[in-house]
């Protein structure tokens, strides 16, 4: 077993999570998974940025609030965004005034979260914590490329910056779910499944050598190969055990470079066509001008904390390995004639039946 | 540069050319017909209001000067509007190449970096985008002047 995964002896348990998302997101194929769409992409804020925290900060304090908690009861919030200092997550945090630790990992962020927030419960350093990550299409569009209203055309392999935020809360405490609070959400959730976080595996930062910004999928995807065959042999598991492996934002060309090396890396067909998924692929609707599809923080933050995690819940999903996948490039290093390296971190989730 | 750096080099251009396979290609043929028809009619528009200017008495040279200062408002306009990124993207080089892409790149950081104040914000980000092409455009001009000066005086 190698040391880059970690097994959670103590399974700790997502006891609720909460997304939130723009205009364009809610009405592409994951719109019923939602649980906040926005009609107005600025939230009612004055700047891009402060919409940014704000999304953020909605979707923290609706999980708080889905898990029947206050924010007195959260011991730790580990979050992070796109922008230059994780502006959206200090200010978010400023705010919720909850113990606060800041993460970069470029996209990668909501898995980074998660699997610290996992570390810190199962260890038992921290009964509850908070996990999220956002980030919005108008603060990335001007901090790493060209004015809103600038008239140019993108090529077809660029992908779009989601706007959107998710929150998990995380509690290491064996929780009785009939103790909590009946609320509306709650009665709904009784019945379902619990979802425990089982293992993780922390990403490599690998560099293929890409240079073109609008190429991200494919400067990330030999990390996302990288990491699910490191994951499959640090638990000893094989593709046959997920119901679902699922990358951040790939988008259609990375999955696509992705599934091709896990192809030659053994895995059958079939299993990559039934299991093998990327939230970029999800969460516009292809028709709409999405041609390669969405990426950023809150691609996979929303689409994990909706989605997935909805699916665990009430059982549909029994095992999912999921990875968030980071460019990891800054405003200024493909000027220095820096190539793109990308990262992912992996988190398993699995549901376990009320007994 | 050692042979690490080189096998990194050809292992990358071996990635790049892979990635090839998998990657959409650019519409060439269409964006260039589109940029074609709109880029021209745009021209050929501002030629006919030239033309008449001048048949109204106008000087040439000064026609010439109120249709590209016609050119620009309306490309500012535009932009003010939010319409000036969508005809741009369908258009691409078409409205881009000629005086309105440079209109429309002034604007739009003016507009995008509005928050930021009217000095520190407008005034320090105006140029980002516009300022590379006025930098090379001068400095191309300038060494073009000096040819042009060489030519003249040898020749």
């Amino acid at each position: 077993m190698n040391k880059r995964t970690f097994i959670f002896k103590n399974r700790p348990e997502v006891i609720s999570a909460s997304s939130a998302v723009g205009k364009k997101e809610g009405q592409g194929p994951m719109k019923s998974w939602f649980d906040m769409i926005s009609d107005d992409d600025t939230f009612g804020q004055k700047t891009w940025e402060k919409a940014e925290s704000y999304m953020l900060k909605t979707t923290v304090e609706d999980a708080i609030k889905k898990a029947g908690k206050t924010k007195d009861e959260i011991d730790i919030l580990l979050s992070g965004d796109l922008l230059n200092q994780i502006m959206s997550s200090s200010f978010m945090a400023r705010d919720v005034q909850i113990p606060f630790i800041g993460l970069y990992g470029a996209c990668s962020t909501m898995t980074e979260s998660l699997m610290l927030a996992g570390v810190l419960t199962d260890g038992g350093y921290c009964d509850t914590a908070v996990s999220c990550a956002s980030s919005h299409f108008c603060t990335a569009e001007r901090q790493f490329r060209l004015p809103l209203e600038h008239g140019h055309q993108k090529p077809p392999s660029a992908q779009s910056t989601v706007t959107g935020a998710g929150a998990m809360v995380i509690s290491g405490i064996k929780s009785n779910k009939c103790n909590n609070k009946p609320d509306a959400f709650q009665v709904k959730t009784r019945e379902g499944n619990r979802v425990v976080i089982t293992a993780a595996t922390a990403g490599k930062v690998f560099d293929p050598g890409i240079r073109d910004s609008n190429e991200m999928g494919a400067a990330m995807a030999p990390a996302a190969v990288d990491l699910i065959l490191a994951h499959l042999s640090g638990t000893g598991r094989t593709f046959d055990d997920y119901d679902m492996i699922v990358t951040g934002d790939l988008g259609f060309t990375g999955k696509a470079v992705a599934a091709d090396i896990l192809g030659q890396a053994g895995v059958t067909k079939e299993q990559i066509e039934k299991k093998f998924v990327d939230c970029g692929t999800l969460i516009y609707d292809k028709a709409d001008g999405f041609e390669s599809g969405g990426s950023g923080c809150g691609c996979s933050a929303s689409v994990f904390s909706g989605y997935v995690y909805k699916m665990l819940q009430n059982g549909r999903l029994k095992r999912v390995l999921m990875l968030s996948t980071g460019a990891m490039l800054s405003t200024i290093s493909p000027f220095q004639g820096e190539t793109i390296p990308g990262i992912a971190h992996g988190v398993e989730l699995e549901s376990e039946g009320d007994l | 540069m050692n042979d690490n750096d080189k096998k990194k080099k050809r292992e990358a251009k071996a990635y790049e050319k892979y990635v090839k396979n998998f990657t959409p290609k650019p519409h060439y043929t269409m964006n260039i017909l589109k940029a074609f028809i709109v880029g021209g009619s745009l021209c050929t528009a501002a030629m006919y209001v030239q033309n008449v200017l001048t048949e109204t008495g106008v000087s040439k040279e000064m026609a010439g000067n109120y249709v590209t200062v016609g050119i620009v408002m309306l490309a500012q306009l535009l932009t003010g509007l939010g319409l000036f990124d969508s005809i741009g993207k369908f258009a691409g080089a078409g409205v881009i190449v000629p005086i309105s892409g440079f209109a429309n790149a002034m604007v739009s950081t003016a507009i995008e970096y509005k928050k930021e104040g009217p000095v520190l914000g407008v005034g320090g980000k105006m140029f980002t985008v516009a300022g590379p092409v006025l930098v090379c455009g001068i400095s191309a001009s300038a060494v073009i002047g000096i040819i042009y000066w060489v030519i003249g005086v040898t020749g």
